[in-house]
C-alpha cells in the first residue's frame, strides 16, 4: 500500500496561519493520529491531504505521486466525514458502491466488492436499506465501507466516533483498528480526544496553533513530551513555576526547594501527574522530595481519588490516590505529606500554554 | 391542578384546536363542494333547489369551442412555462443559495418579486414593453403566444425560486465533498447527488409553477391576442353573458386536473415536506 508524505506543508487564511510548516512521513499500513484541540489546524491538515484545501506552500505527496495540486476526486484517499456524509437518497449497497462507478468497474466487479466491503463492516444485510432506517453505528459503518470499497491509497478518518454515544464509541474504536490492521491501510485520523488517539494510533500526531509540537508514539508523549502544552494535552500535567537555580534544584515561586532532574539555571516551569505522587501521613523517606501540605478538596472518581493539596501558598499539587478499599483515605483539612523522586518532574521553559488539566 | 382537571383541559384544547382546522377547511371546500354540486343541476339557471341532475353541462363543455380552445391554450402554457421557468429558476436558486457575490440578497428578491406585485400591475406593464419593443424591434410581439409564454414564465420563477431555494437551505454540504472524494467530478456530483437530493423540491416547484399559469387570468388578461384565450379568461368571458352550470361543469374539471396532479406528485414526493 501507499505511503503519504507532508512536506512542509502550510495553510494561510490572510493573516491566520490555519496549518504552520507541517512535515510529516506516514508509512505503509500506519495509523497516525493528529491530536489537539479544536481550531490546532488537524482537520484542515487532513482537508490538505484529501484535496478539498490547497496548500499555501509545501507539498502533499500520496502514494510517491506528487498530489499538491490535484482536486479530490483525482486523488484516491477515502474519506470518513465526522458528520458521515452519506448520499441520502441511495441504498447502502448504491452507497458503497458510488466511487466504485466512479472509477468505471465492470458490474459484475463492483457488485462483488460492494459486498466484500460490506461484509468487512458486518452490514451485508441491511444493503438494500436507505441511510435514514439506519442508526447512527451502522451510518458510521456503512461511510466507512464506502471509503474503503474504493482501496484507497490512505484511508482519512475525521472525528469518525464523535457522533456516537460513549459506549458504542469504545468497541468501534477497537473495530476500526482490527480492520485497519487486517487490511494493512494507510490511515490518519484526526481526533480531539487523547483517549481515543490513544488507543488507536501507531504514531500521534500533536498539534497546537496550526503548528506539530511532537511527533512520537503513546509513550513518548507521555514519558517525554516536547514541551509544556504536550505535558498538559496528553495525560493530566500540574506545573508548578519558579526557577531552577542549579542544576538539581529548582526553588517555586511560593519557596518550595525541589530536588529535580537536571536543568539549566533560570526560570522553568515544572511538570508532574497526579499518578506518580505519592502521598502518606508522615514524611515519605527514600523519595528525593518531600513536603507536608493540607488536604483541600478531594473528587472521588471511582477506581481512584484526586486529592488536592496545598504546598505553599501559591502551590497545590493533585495526587491520585488508587482506590484498594480499606485504606484510610485522607480527609479535607488533615495534615499529609506528599512524594516523588526528581525523576517524576520535568523542566520546561516558563510561558507557551496554559496547562489543560 | 389536579390530573383529571388537566386531562380535561387538554382535552378542550384539543377540540378546540380540531374546530378550528375544521372551521378553516370547511371556508376552504365549501365553494368547492357547491360549484361541484351546481355542476350537475339540470336546470339552466341556478336555483335551490335543483329541480333535478344531469350530465348534460359536461356535455355541452366540448360543443363550446372557446372552452377547449382555452384548455389547450392553458395546459402548452403551462407545460412550457413551467419547463422554461425550472430550466432557469434551479440554475438561479444554485446561484443564490450557494455563490457570494455583491447584489446576492437583492437579485434573491428581485427572482420572488413577481410573486408580490398584482397581477394586474404586471399585465399592464408587460403590455407597455411589448407595444414599445414592438415598435422598437418592428416585429409583432403584442397578442403573440410566445409573449403570453414570456409573461407566465415570470410568474413561475418565483415559486421555483422559492421551493428550490428552501429545499437547498438545509443542504449538508460535505455529501457533496463525499461524491468529490470518491472520485466525482463537480458536473458528475450535481446530476448524481446535488440534483437527486433537491428533486422533491424541484418536483413541487413545477406542481405549483404549472397551477399557477394555469389559473392566471389578471395578467393573461393583459397580453392575450384576437382569437387566443386562455381557459379562465374563456371562462370570465362566458360568464359575462351567461350563468348556465357550464362553468361549474368547466371548474370541476379544472379541480380534478389540479387535484390529480398533485395526488400524482405526492406519490414521487412528499409535498407537505417541502412547502
Amino acid at each position: 500500500m501507499a505511503r503519504l508524505r507532508l512536506d512542509h506543508v502550510s495553510k494561510r487564511y490572510g493573516d491566520f496561519h490555519a496549518v504552520r510548516d507541517v512535515t510529516l512521513d506516514v508509512a505503509d499500513g500506519e495509523f497516525v493520529v493528529l491530536l489537539g484541540p479544536s481550531g490546532c489546524g488537524k482537520t484542515t491538515t487532513l482537508r490538505m491531504i484529501a484535496g478539498f484545501i490547497t496548500p499555501t506552500a509545501g507539498g502533499v505527496h500520496l502514494a510517491d505521486r506528487e498530489v499538491t495540486g490535484l482536486p479530490p476526486w483525482k486523488r484516491n484517499a477515502g474519506m470518513v466525514f465526522q458528520s458521515y456524509a452519506l448520499f441520502p437518497h441511495l441504498s447502502v449497497a448504491q452507497n458503497v458502491a458510488f466511487g466504485l462507478e466512479m472509477r468505471r468497474l465492470a458490474k459484475a466487479d463492483i457488485t462483488t466488492r460492494v459486498a466484500e466491503a460490506l461484509k468487512l463492516v458486518r452490514l451485508d444485510h441491511l444493503a438494500g436499506r436507505l441511510p435514514r432506517q439506519l442508526s447512527g453505528g451502522q451510518q458510521q459503518r456503512v461511510a466507512l465501507a464506502r471509503a474503503l470499497a474504493i482501496r484507497p491509497d490512505v484511508l482519512l478518518l475525521d472525528e469518525p466516533l464523535s457522533n456516537l454515544d460513549a459506549k458504542l464509541r469504545q468497541e468501534v474504536r477497537v473495530e476500526i483498528r482490527e480492520l485497519q490492521r487486517q487490511l494493512g491501510l494507510t490511515t490518519v485520523m484526526v481526533t480531539h480526544d487523547q483517549e481515543e488517539a490513544l488507543t488507536m494510533a501507531d504514531r500521534l500526531v500533536v498539534m497546537n496553533e496550526g503548528s506539530v509540537r511532537q511527533i512520537g508514539g503513546q509513550r513518548d508523549l507521555y514519558e517525554r513530551p516536547a514541551d509544556r502544552f504536550v505535558a498538559g494535552f496528553v495525560g493530566r500535567g500540574m506545573f508548578l513555576t519558579g526557577r531552577v537555580e542549579a542544576p538539581g534544584r529548582f526553588r517555586t515561586e511560593g519557596g518550595l526547594a525541589l530536588a529535580c532532574d537536571g536543568g539549566a539555571s533560570g526560570p522553568a516551569v515544572l511538570a508532574l501527574r497526579p499518578e506518580r505522587l505519592e502521598i502518606g501521613p508522615a514524611p515519605l523517606s527514600g523519595l528525593d522530595n518531600s513536603l507536608p501540605g493540607t488536604v483541600e478538596f478531594i473528587s472521588y472518581l471511582g477506581a481512584a481519588s484526586d486529592v488536592h493539596v496545598r504546598l505553599s501558598p501559591s502551590d497545590r499539587v493533585i495526587v491520585q490516590v488508587a482506590n484498594r478499599g480499606g485504606d484510610a483515605a485522607p480527609e479535607i483539612g488533615a495534615t499529609v505529606h506528599v512524594g516523588w523522586p526528581a525523576t517524576a518532574g520535568r523542566l520546561f521553559a516558563p510561558g507557551g500554554d496554559p496547562p489543560s488539566l | 391542578m389536579t390530573s383529571s382537571a388537566l386531562l380535561d383541559s387538554r382535552r378542550v384544547g384539543r377540540w378546540a384546536l380540531n374546530g378550528a382546522a375544521g372551521l378553516a377547511l370547511a371556508v376552504i371546500l365549501t365553494p368547492l363542494v357547491f360549484v361541484t354540486w351546481l355542476a350537475f343541476f339540470r336546470q339552466e339557471i341556478p336555483s335551490f333547489p335543483p329541480e333535478g341532475y344531469s350530465l348534460r353541462w359536461f356535455a355541452a363543455i366540448a360543443d363550446e369551442k372557446k372552452f377547449v380552445d382555452g384548455f389547450s391554450l392553458s395546459l402548452q402554457l403551462g407545460v412550457m412555462a413551467t419547463l422554461i421557468g425550472l430550466a432557469l429558476g434551479v440554475p438561479a436558486a444554485l446561484c443564490v443559495v450557494r455563490f457570494r457575490f455583491p447584489g446576492r440578497e437583492a437579485l434573491g428578491s428581485l427572482l420572488l418579486l413577481p410573486l408580490m406585485v398584482p397581477g394586474v400591475v404586471l399585465g399592464t406593464s408587460m403590455y407597455v414593453f411589448h407595444v414599445e419593443a414592438e415598435n422598437a424591434l418592428d416585429v409583432d410581439v403584442l397578442g403573440t403566444f410566445w409573449a403570453l409564454l414570456a409573461g407566465h414564465v415570470i410568474i413561475v420563477i418565483p415559486w421555483v425560486v422559492r421551493l428550490v431555494m428552501a429545499s437547498l437551505a438545509g443542504f449538508d454540504r460535505t455529501i457533496e465533498e463525499a461524491a468529490h472524494n470518491l472520485g466525482a467530478n463537480p458536473v458528475t456530483t450535481f446530476f448524481r447527488v446535488t440534483l437527486p437530493m433537491i428533486r422533491p423540491g424541484i418536483v413541487a416547484a413545477g406542481l405549483f409553477g404549472f397551477v399557477t399559469s394555469f389559473g392566471n387570468l389578471e395578467m393573461s388578461l393583459f397580453l392575450v391576442g384576437p382569437g387566443r384565450t386562455t381557459l379562465p379568461i374563456a371562462i370570465l368571458q362566458y360568464l359575462e353573458w351567461r350563468i348556465d352550470p357550464t362553468i361549474a361543469a368547466v371548474s370541476v374539471l379544472q379541480i380534478l386536473l389540479i387535484g390529480g396532479a398533485m395526488l400524482v406528485t405526492d406519490r414521487f414526493v412528499k409535498i407537505s415536506r417541502v412547502v
